[in-house]
Formats: C-alpha cells, structure tokens, sequence
C-alpha cells in the first residue's frame, strides 16, 4: 500500500497512560494526530491487570497535569473515566494498528504497521511501554489450513477438553500452562511438553518438581532435547536426539518469552545508556531521542508510574508543540531538594553546578540528574559535622560537591583520617554489601554533600555505564590502599586500575582454582564466593567471602599457587586486576613488596595451619562442609539476617508464625514449614534480607528499602503490581490483604471469641469483614520487616518457647554449621 | 584468601545474644535459671532445717507463712505462661527465657510448697491443692522429656521433606493408583478403593498415639496381590510406595500428637489447681 498522503503532526505509538494522554494533549491542541495501538482496546498493560484491582496514584506528591483524570481507584473506574475523557478530547485512535518499523527523521516519518499500511508523521511519540511481544514459534506450518492451533498466551485452562496439546518452552509459564491443562483428569486432555534441552534450568525449582510427578504420574508427557520442527494436519512434527517424530496435535501453546522491546526501538535509530539490561533510551531533557523528531515517554523512557506517564504525555506534545516555557512537572520538588543550599539558584544552575563538580555525575545527562536528584538529599555541613557514624545501617552515597570530608580510620589514640576531597564519594561500601557504615565520616571544611539512597545510586550505575565505572575505579583504589597500606599512594595504583576488568560468574563457578598457577586479583564487586580447598581428596569449606571481599592477592606477591578454590555463591561481578601490572610495581620498589609481604604472614598462618592439620579431618569436617555448602545453596549467602530453626529443638507449636502475624497486621510472613532442611537446620520460607535485595529489582514506586536496622522492607506506597514475588528467588513475599482485627486474647480465652492468636483463617476474616459490612482493602506485598522499630526484635524469635528459631548473618550461620551436637 | 576487606562490623544477631544459638531453653544463659532455682530450693530446705517451730512445721508458722506466699505466686507466675505465650507485645522479653525460668521454678516449688505444707497430708482441700501440683510438676516434667527428644525423631522422620510436600505426595499417589487401577479387575479395584479411603492419620487419639491406623487399605491391598503376578507388579510398586510414605506421615503425625498431648494434662491440671488453691487460701483465712 502507498504511504498515505497525509503527513501527520504527530504520530504517537501506544495506547497506555503515556501514550493516551500525549493523544489527548495533541486534541485539545488541534494538531493532526493519531494514536496507534496494537490491541483493540486502550491501555493494554491496564487492561490486563487482574479484575477489580487497586489502582492506585503515587508519588503523592507529584502534581498530576494532563488532560485525562487520575486517581487512585479500581481499575475498571479508572479505564472508563480515560475512555470518556479521550472520546471527550476528541483523539483519533487506530486500533489493531502494530507498528513494526519506524524510518525517517523530524519532519518525515515512516512507521510501518503489521497489516501493510503506512503512515507519515512528522513527529513520533513511542510510548509501547516495557511488555515487549511473545516471541513467535517460527517453524513451517503456522497458520496453514488444517495445522493445529497456535497461541501464545492460556487465559482459562479449563477451556480445553479432549483435546491433544503440546506446549512449547522449559519457562515457569510453559510448564504452569501444561500443569494447568493436565490438573483435572476429567477434561481429558492429552499435553505434551516440549523442551529443547536437557534440563529445566530457567524454571523454579517447586514447577520442575511438580512437573516430573505429573510426569511419572502419566499425566503430562515430557519429551527432553526435543524442538519443533513443522506442523502438518492434526500433528506437530518434532526433531528428537534420534530423529524426527510425529506427535498428535490440534493445539500449541507456545510460551517462548517475550522479546523486550529495546530490539524495535533500536532498529529506529535510538541509542540506548547502555548495553545493561537496565538501560533506557537517552534521551533530552524534551524526551527527545538520538533520532531528532522521535520521542520516547512512560515505563519504555524508564518512568513505570501511571502519574509520571500522564504527565510525559502532556509534556512531550507541549514540547513538539514548540512550547519551550514548559516547566517540568517535577519541578517543585526539585526545588524544595535544593531549598536548604544559599544563595538560592533555579534548579537547572544547581543540576550543572553538581555535573561540573562531582566525577560519577560528569556522564549523567540534566534528565537522568532530574530523575535521580528527586530521591536525593542535598545540604550543607558546618565543619566537624557528623555525616555517618561508623556501624550506622545505611546504604546511600554520598558525592562530595564543595569541599572536603574526613574518614576516621582509627579513633585513635593516635586519631587517623584519611581526607577526601571535592568531586569523590563517600559511602560506596555499604553501597556496594548493603551492609553497615565501616567507619564515622565527618566534613573535613564547610561542604556540600548529595545523599543518593541505594537505590538511586544503583540504578545510575546500571544505566550510565562510565558512572559505574567511576564508582569502580575509586572503590578499588581505596580498596587496594587499605590492602597494601605500606605506603603505596593513590598514583602508584593508576597503571593496575588500568587492567581491571569486570568478570561475571555464575553460581557455584570456580574464579581460581587450587593448585593453579596465576596471579591475577579479584575484588568481590557483587554476590559473594566460598572458598575451599582440598583435603583428603575432599573439598573442605573454608570461608565465605561477601561483596567488597578480595582474594588472589598472595600470587601477586609471590607468585605461588593458589592455595584454594575460590567460587562463586550466587551470580556474582568481580572486577580482575591484571598480576602484571602488579609484579612490575613490586619490581620497580622491591622495599613495598617486603613489607607488605611481612603485613600478610598472619593471614597465611591459617592456611599453614590447616595444611599442618589436614590428616587429622574426619568426618566432623565433612558435615561441616556440607552443611556450609546447604546454607549457601539455600540463599544464607547473600543473606544479610536471616530466620533458622533448629530441628533438634523445634516442637512445631508454630508460635513463630503467629507471633509474626499478631505483630503485623495479622499476616504472617514467615512459613515455618516450607523450606528445607539439613543435619537439622531448617531454613523456612521467610526474607534473607539479601545483600542485594532482588525484590527490589522492578518495584514501580520504589517502596522496598533497606530500613535503619539493615532490614528490606515494603513502604505503604506499594501498588500491590507483585513485582518483587516474582523477582524474589526464595518466594518469601506474598499478596494479601490485612484481617479485620480480632478481639482480645482475654475474650478468646474466657470466652471463645475470635479466632485465637496467630493468622485468623480466610473464612473467619470474610465473615467478619461481611458482619461489619466492609471491602476487604487492597492487595499488597507483605514480607518480613525485621520487626524493625519494635523493642525487643524480632517476634518470632522471641515467641519461640524452646530456642529453636535464630536469627543469624552470615558471620555467624558458619559458626552454626561447625556446631557439635 | 582473606576476610572481607571492610571493617567488619557487629552483626545485629551479634548484638542481640551470640550464645543464643546455641542454646535450648534448659540451657539459657548458661542455666542461669537452674542456679536461681536451686538457691531458691536450697536455702528453703536450710530454713526449714534451722527453724524449730513449736508445736511442729506447717503453714502457720512465720516460715511456712512465708514459704507459702511464695509457693502461691510461683504458681500463678506460672499459670501466666499461658498468656505471655499468646500475648506478643514489643519488648525485651524471650518466650525461650520464660520457658526456663517456668521449668527450673516450677521444680523447686515441688521442694518450696511441700516445705510450706510440712509434710503433713490428709484428706482435705489443702492435700488436694498439693497433689494438683505435683501433678502438674510430674506433667511438666513429662513434657520438657518428650521436648527433648521428640524434635529430632521428627526430623529424622521427615528427612528433607516437609509435611505440605507429604501431603502433596500422597495426593500423587492416590491419583496414579485410580490410574492404574482403572484397567485392572474389580477384585483389585476394590482393593484400591479400599487403599484410597483409608484415611492417611487416624482420627482417635488413641490411634494417633500409635501411629497406626486400624485395617489400613494399603496394608491389607498389598497382602492381597500376589506377588509374582507381572500384570499386578506396577499395581504392587504403587502400594509398597505408598505404604512407606504412609508410614512416614503416621509417625509424623504421632510424634506431633505426643508433643501436644501432655499439655492436655499440663493445662486442665493447672485450671483444677488454680481452683484449688483459692479454696486452699479461702479456707484457711476465713476458717481456720
Ligand atoms: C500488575 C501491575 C500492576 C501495576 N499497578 C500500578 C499502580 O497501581 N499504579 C501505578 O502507577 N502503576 C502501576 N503499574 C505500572 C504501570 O501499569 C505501567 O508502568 C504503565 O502502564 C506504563 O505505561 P505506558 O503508557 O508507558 O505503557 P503501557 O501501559 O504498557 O502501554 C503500552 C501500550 O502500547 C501498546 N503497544 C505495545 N507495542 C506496540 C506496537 N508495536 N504498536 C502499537 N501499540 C503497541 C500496548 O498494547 C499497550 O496498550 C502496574 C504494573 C503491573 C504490571
Ligand atoms: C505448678 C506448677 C506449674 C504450673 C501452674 C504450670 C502451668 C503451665 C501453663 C499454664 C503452661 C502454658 C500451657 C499453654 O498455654 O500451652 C505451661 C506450659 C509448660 N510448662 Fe508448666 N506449669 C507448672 C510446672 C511446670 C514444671 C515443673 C515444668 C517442667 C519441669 C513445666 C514445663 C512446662 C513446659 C515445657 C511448658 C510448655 C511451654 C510451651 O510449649 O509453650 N511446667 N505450664
Ligand atoms: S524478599 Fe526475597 S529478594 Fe527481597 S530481600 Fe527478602 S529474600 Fe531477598
Ligand atoms: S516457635 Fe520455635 S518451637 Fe514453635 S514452631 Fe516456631 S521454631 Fe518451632
């Protein structure tokens, strides 16, 4: 089809809250628009959210401006107020319209749809959001006439009866799928699942569990090494390890995950922060992209709040209108994080004052500094003023933006500091393990400090690329320095950091191996390893090495071997010195290596100590290991505080659970029984307070934080999306909504009311929320918050009568798997 | 290889009890309950020794006073237990802590009150009060036994599996026995029927005790199948696995139900004492 003649003023690609209010903006404006939308409804990513959820309107203090209304409600409200009011602003709007290709530049866009037809813009809003499209089962035969089915998602499994279906992909949503559609013998459904290799390592561990039982019950057929080849007639014709095979089908069901977006906006020319999986378009402070004319906005720009997209969506049309006064909506907010500085200066001086000043904001563009500042803290300290004290919890950094701060190595007598001076930071360690302050830090003169909070501050190192890296170099520097204090300066150091290199590895992956020769450096950037050695033929474990930990540093001053095998606990980032670089150091001043050779003996009396000893292991020493290895397995190695019960003491009164439950809301967050078990150690399905909390990974309003006391907690702001569920590898959240309250324990126990202590039952709470004629509140995520602010701690460990549940760190859970009975 | 390169800082459970670990209830704080108990206990017994009350000891003297009103609120101390367990209020207090102090207390009241009494028994509301007691004390003794060693029988008996993924396997088994039941004979599929409808943990107290379940189907199916059959083997397997895992859950669940069952004891018997007591305090203020 030809392009259709009329060039339109805007283009805008996706029909969410972005996308929906930039249409609505362009409107009222009268400009020549159309929005574009790839279902035939608007706001897919809403739509799909489960019936009659709360949706609800965060940050608070964000002022909404738009030309749709918003507040928090259900989601159906929500969707027919946005309907009415885009019908009301009068937006044209083309449903089952998928752009699949965008060409061109301001003044002359292209964008291709998925049915042929072209359509002309001058400029192009993309606002398609982070969902991404299935990916596509690409073998011959889809679509023929006769073939079999193809879809791509399961709404209702009990839709299917009699029926031969295979699914396709070794993900949780495959095998949840083919669970589903096999649950109930009476529908009479023959599935098959088809994995194309061996193992099941993308999917949880309970879904393969439940999967190979369903299997040896006969109820799924499972084929391993197996892929799709063509579908014919009323079969799917597969490749097996030993040829091709037919199989019965009339219905695939492929779940083959989704291709994030980034793919499609790239192929239109956008660059990206960078090449991490956290990246985002870059964009200008107008959400203009590298392509001049095309505009990214909402969760696709990095903004995943439902307020944040409406205002980009009136924003960015403003902005493509011409209008330049348009100040951003933030604003005000940012103004009231510089109110405290003097003299007085509008936001944009501030933003450029800090991006000249600080070296990890030199490569943050002004938006990426909007974004990040509306987190921050920014203030003045008199000289002498206390930034932190040493064993303080916190995680922010701190950037240095006028004058100095002093660190207390040693409080002395004789008192030692170390200064650090204008642009550096200060605070990185906590930053880096999430663990406590190592030592108090003070202003050195009058200075400027920007607090970022953990979480600010890691998402600027995941999406500008040379931030982290700055953060690296100077972690590493001071690292190296405190390692090998004999002297060594800051200068001395430049040509080794010029080698370091970021490695990954995978969990249980061997970073230097025994025996081997090589000398090269590893400092623990994120994760943590366990290092062991060999004894008796066995490997014996030997200690746990947490983020910001360092190991290797004995080959580079004598280039012997490695004494132990050092692996990774979980996916862990180590940034590699290169042992070149150092030994020309040490040759170049012989007297350094000397002395830092002399500083070390006491760290190597350790392993002399265990060579000297290792006939003498038995099988104490194995159980050790062992148990060690289960702890680390089981997530305790990431663990910053973590619930244990110990079985030998445990009666299974469950007072633990009900505890947590009445000093919570009346919901539990801990599962006693759940979990696993070894040499009498149980680890229950309660929150490990990980080092690098995954939950937080994709929270919309960032409402999981690590608290005062070390402890990852939800805020009240949580939208109840189930986002950290499903990012929590030890599935300790859940979703639900808070009891009535109970009566009293005296009115329980005198006279029988209530449900007792302890979480009240699902049918209690409903006839009691029907008794008092109330709505059960809205769904939120609930873990484990350390019982952070309660006198006395944690309740579960207080209310266990018989001393089985402990609360232990890592330092110490070693210390547990070396008990003796 | 080294420690971490930063300071190592305090750990919150190092700052709470390091010891804690490992220690049980008996044992908290280094027994700091027993030593209290046993000089509670003892200088009791070295009291009574040196007194010499006229015309002999008994509750009426200074010293039975005395050893009374302490014998009285140590009981409904330990009466309290029952709410400090379900009341969980912020605060320095440990459950674990109160379980020692109950358990190491409520031994030497044994000693204490049958000072306070003088050893002298009859058949009255006071020698009721007593023996209430003492068999509450015996009760309680039974319980921190089975405290002590059932936990780890449990355990033992679990294995790595927990009783949800007990339950879940049992489940699994019912299904695939219909299933492979469902070719065979009415003979056998009445033996499964039967195997299905056993319930998996008996109902009595009786038999949860034992860990038994009288005429179990999948006991009595398996001794019906011959053996050699190679038609009925799949069918056998079945059985013996589920026979096994039955096993399993039924000592799990007796080992829980004797965990429980002394409370049963423990808790009424505090109830009568309580009412005992009153009358034991009534009586001898206002008839004495
Ligand atoms: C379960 C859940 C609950 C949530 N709860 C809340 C909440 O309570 N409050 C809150 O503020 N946020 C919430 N969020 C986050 C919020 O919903 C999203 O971040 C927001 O919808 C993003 O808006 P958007 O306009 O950028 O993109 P989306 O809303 O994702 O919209 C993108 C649209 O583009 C269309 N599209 C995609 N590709 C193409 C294409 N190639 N061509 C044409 N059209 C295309 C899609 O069909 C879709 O309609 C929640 C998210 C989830 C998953
Ligand atoms: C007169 C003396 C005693 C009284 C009045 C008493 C009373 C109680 C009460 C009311 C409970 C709470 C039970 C519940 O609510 O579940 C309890 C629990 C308990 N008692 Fe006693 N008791 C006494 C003596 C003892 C003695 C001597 C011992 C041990 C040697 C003992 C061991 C226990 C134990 C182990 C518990 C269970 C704790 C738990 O699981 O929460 N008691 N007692
Ligand atoms: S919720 Fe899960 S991911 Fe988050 S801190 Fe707890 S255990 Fe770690
Ligand atoms: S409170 Fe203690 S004894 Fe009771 S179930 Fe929990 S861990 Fe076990």
């Amino acid at each position: 089809m030809e392009p259709s003649e009329e060039l339109l003023d805007v283009a805008i690609v996706g029909s969410g809250p972005a996308g929906l209010a930039a249409a609505a903006r362009a409107a009222r404006r009268g400009m020549r628009h159309l929005l574009l939308e790839k279902t035939d409804h608007l706001a897919d990513t809403i739509f799909r959210y489960q019936k009659g959820k709360h949706v609800m309107a965060t940050p608070p203090q964000l002022l909404l401006r738009c030309d749709l209304a918003f507040e928090a409600g259900a989601r159906e409200t929500v969707l027919a107020r946005w309907a009415e009011d885009a019908a009301a602003a009068g937006i044209a709007v083309r449903h089952h319209a998928e752009v699949t290709e965008i060409s061109g530049t301001r003044g002359d866009f292209t964008l291709g749809l998925a049915d042929g037809t072209r359509i002309r813009a001058a400029h192009v809003v993309l606002a398609i959001g982070t969902q991404g499209n299935p990916n596509l089962l690409k073998i011959p035969g889809v679509g023929a006439p006769g073939a079999p089915v193809v879809q791509y998602t399961l709404d209702d499994p009990a839709a299917f009866v009699d029926e031969h279906i295979v699914v396709v992909g070794s993900g949780d949503a495959g095998i949840e799928n083919a669970l589903g559609l096999a649950a109930d013998p009476a529908q009479g459904n023959h599935v098959t699942l088809l994995n194309r290799s061996a193992d099941f390592a993308k999917a949880k561990d309970a879904n393969v569990k439940a999967l190979m039982a369903a299997r040896d019950a006969g109820r799924i057929a499972v084929l391993t090494e197996t892929a799709p080849n063509r579908l014919e007639a009323g079969h799917m014709v597969v490749d097996t390890r030993d040829g091709e095979a037919r199989l019965r089908c009339d219905r695939v069901i492929a779940r083959l995950g989704s291709a994030p977006p980034r793919a499609f906006v790239e192929k239109a020319g956008v660059a990206f922060t960078s090449a991490a999986r956290e990246a985002f378009p870059l964009l200008s402070p107008q959400f203009e992209t590298s392509v001049p004319g095309l505009h990214v906005i909402g969760a696709l720009a990095g903004y995943p709040l439902i307020k944040h997209c409406l205002n980009q969506g009136h924003d960015v049309i403003e902005f493509i209108a011409g209008n330049t006064d348009l100040r951003p909506a933030d604003e005000p907010i940012l103004e009231r994080v510089f109110a405290g500085l003097q003299p007085a200066r509008p936001v944009d001086d501030w933003i450029a004052f800090l991006r000249a000043r600080v070296s990890i904001f030199r490569p943050v563009s002004p938006l990426q500094m909007r974004e990040l500042l509306l987190d921050a803290t920014v203030r003045r300290y008199a000289a002498g003023e206390v930034v932190f004290v040493k064993n303080d919890v916190g995680a922010s950094l701190f950037a240095i933006a006028e004058g100095a701060v002093e660190v207390e190595i040693d409080p002395g007598p004789p008192r030692r500091t170390a200064t650090i001076g204008e642009g550096s930071i200060v605070g990185e360690v906590g930053l880096i393990s999430g663990r406590r302050r190592g030592a108090t830090v003070r202003a050195a003169t009058p200075a400027i400090l920007v607090e970022l909070p953990r979480t600010a501050a890691l998402r600027l190192i995941g999406t500008v690329p040379d931030a982290g890296a700055e953060v690296d170099r100077i972690t590493t520097t001071r690292l190296l320095l405190q390692i090998f204090q004999s002297g060594l300066v800051a200068e001395d150091l430049a040509p080794i950091l010029e080698t370091a290199r970021t490695v990954t590895a995978r969990a249980g992956e061997a970073i230097v191996t025994e025996g081997e020769t090589g000398d090269d450096m590893f400092v623990i950037r994120r994760g943590s390893c366990t290092v062991e050695k060999r004894i008796g033929g066995r490997p014996v474990f030997l200690r746990y090495l947490p983020a910001g930990s360092y190991f290797g540093e004995m080959a580079v001053l004598d280039g012997t071997p490695r004494t132990a095998t050092v692996r990774a606990a979980i996916r862990s980032e180590l940034i590699r010195l290169d042992g070149a670089a150092f030994r020309r150091l040490f040759e170049a001043r012989p007297e350094l290596r000397a002395r830092t050779l002399a500083e070390m003996a006491a760290r190597r009396a350790l392993n002399a100590f265990i060579e000297e000893r290792k006939d003498r292991f038995g099988s104490a020493v194995d159980l050790y290991s062992e148990t060690a290895a289960f702890l680390v397995e089981n997530g305790l190695g990431e663990a910053t505080d973590a619930l244990l019960i110990d079985e030998r003491l445990c009666v299974g009164c469950d007072n633990c659970e009900k505890a947590c439950a009445d000093s919570h809301d009346g919901l539990s967050r801990l599962d006693r029984e759940a979990g696993r078990t070894f040499a009498y150690l149980h680890v229950p399905t309660s929150c490990r307070h990980c080092e690098h909390p995954h939950c937080m990974t994709d929270c919309p309003p960032d409402a999981i934080r690590r608290g005062p006391d070390g402890e990852v907690s939800i805020n009240d702001s949580c939208i109840g999306c189930g986002n950290c569920v499903r990012h929590c590898p030890y599935g300790v959240i859940r979703m639900d909504s808070p009891p009535p309250r109970k009566p009293g324990l005296l009115s329980w126990l005198l006279l029988g009311r209530g449900p007792g202590p302890g979480e009240p039952p699902k049918a209690w709470a409903k006839a009691e929320r029907a008794r008092l004629r109330t709505e059960a509140p809205p769904k939120k995520a609930v873990k484990c918050d350390m019982c952070a602010g309660k006198a006395g701690g944690p309740a579960c460990v207080r209310a266990c009568p018989t001393g089985a549940a402990i609360r232990v760190s890592p330092e110490t859970f070693l210390a547990l798997a070396g008990r003796r009975d | 290889m080294n420690a971490p390169a930063r300071p190592s800082a305090p750990s919150t459970t190092a700052r709470r009890a390091p010891q804690a670990i490992h220690e049980g209830f008996l044992a908290h704080r280094r027994y700091r309950w027993a030593w209290i108990a046993a000089l509670l206990a003892g200088s009791s017994v070295l009291l009574y020794a040196l007194d010499d009350p006229w015309p002999r000891p008994n509750g009426g003297t200074a010293l039975g006073y005395a050893l009374g009103t302490l014998s009285a609120g140590l009981i409904v101390w330990l009466s309290l237990l029952g709410i400090r367990k379900r009341r969980f209020t912020d605060g320095p207090w440990s459950l674990k802590a109160w379980v020692s102090a109950h358990v190491w207390l409520g031994l030497a009241l044994a000693i204490i009150a049958t000072l306070h009494a003088g050893f002298q028994f009859g058949w009255n509301v006071h020698t009721l009060a007593w023996a209430l007691m003492m068999g509450v004390i015996l009760s309680g003794v039974w319980g921190v036994v089975l405290y002590q060693r059932l936990p780890r029988q449990l355990s033992d008996n679990r294995a790595t599996a927990s009783e949800r993924a007990m339950a879940a396997a049992l489940a699994e088994s019912d299904r695939a026995l219909e299933a492979a039941a469902r070719p065979l004979g009415d003979r056998e599929a009445a033996l499964v029927r039967d195997a299905l409808a056993t319930p998996a943990v008996g109902r009595s107290l009786g038999s949860r005790l034992a860990g038994r379940v009288p005429r179990c189907g999948t006991a009595a199916a398996l001794r019906a199948l011959p053996e050699g059959d190679p038609e009925l083997a799949p069918l056998r397997d079945l059985l013996a696995a589920r026979s096994v895992l039955l096993a399993r859950i039924r000592t799990n669940a007796r080992l829980k139900t004797w965990l429980q069952v002394w409370l049963l004891v423990h808790v009424p018997l505090t109830v009568a004492l309580l009412a005992a007591l009153l009358a034991h305090i009534v009586s001898v203020f206002f008839y004495w």
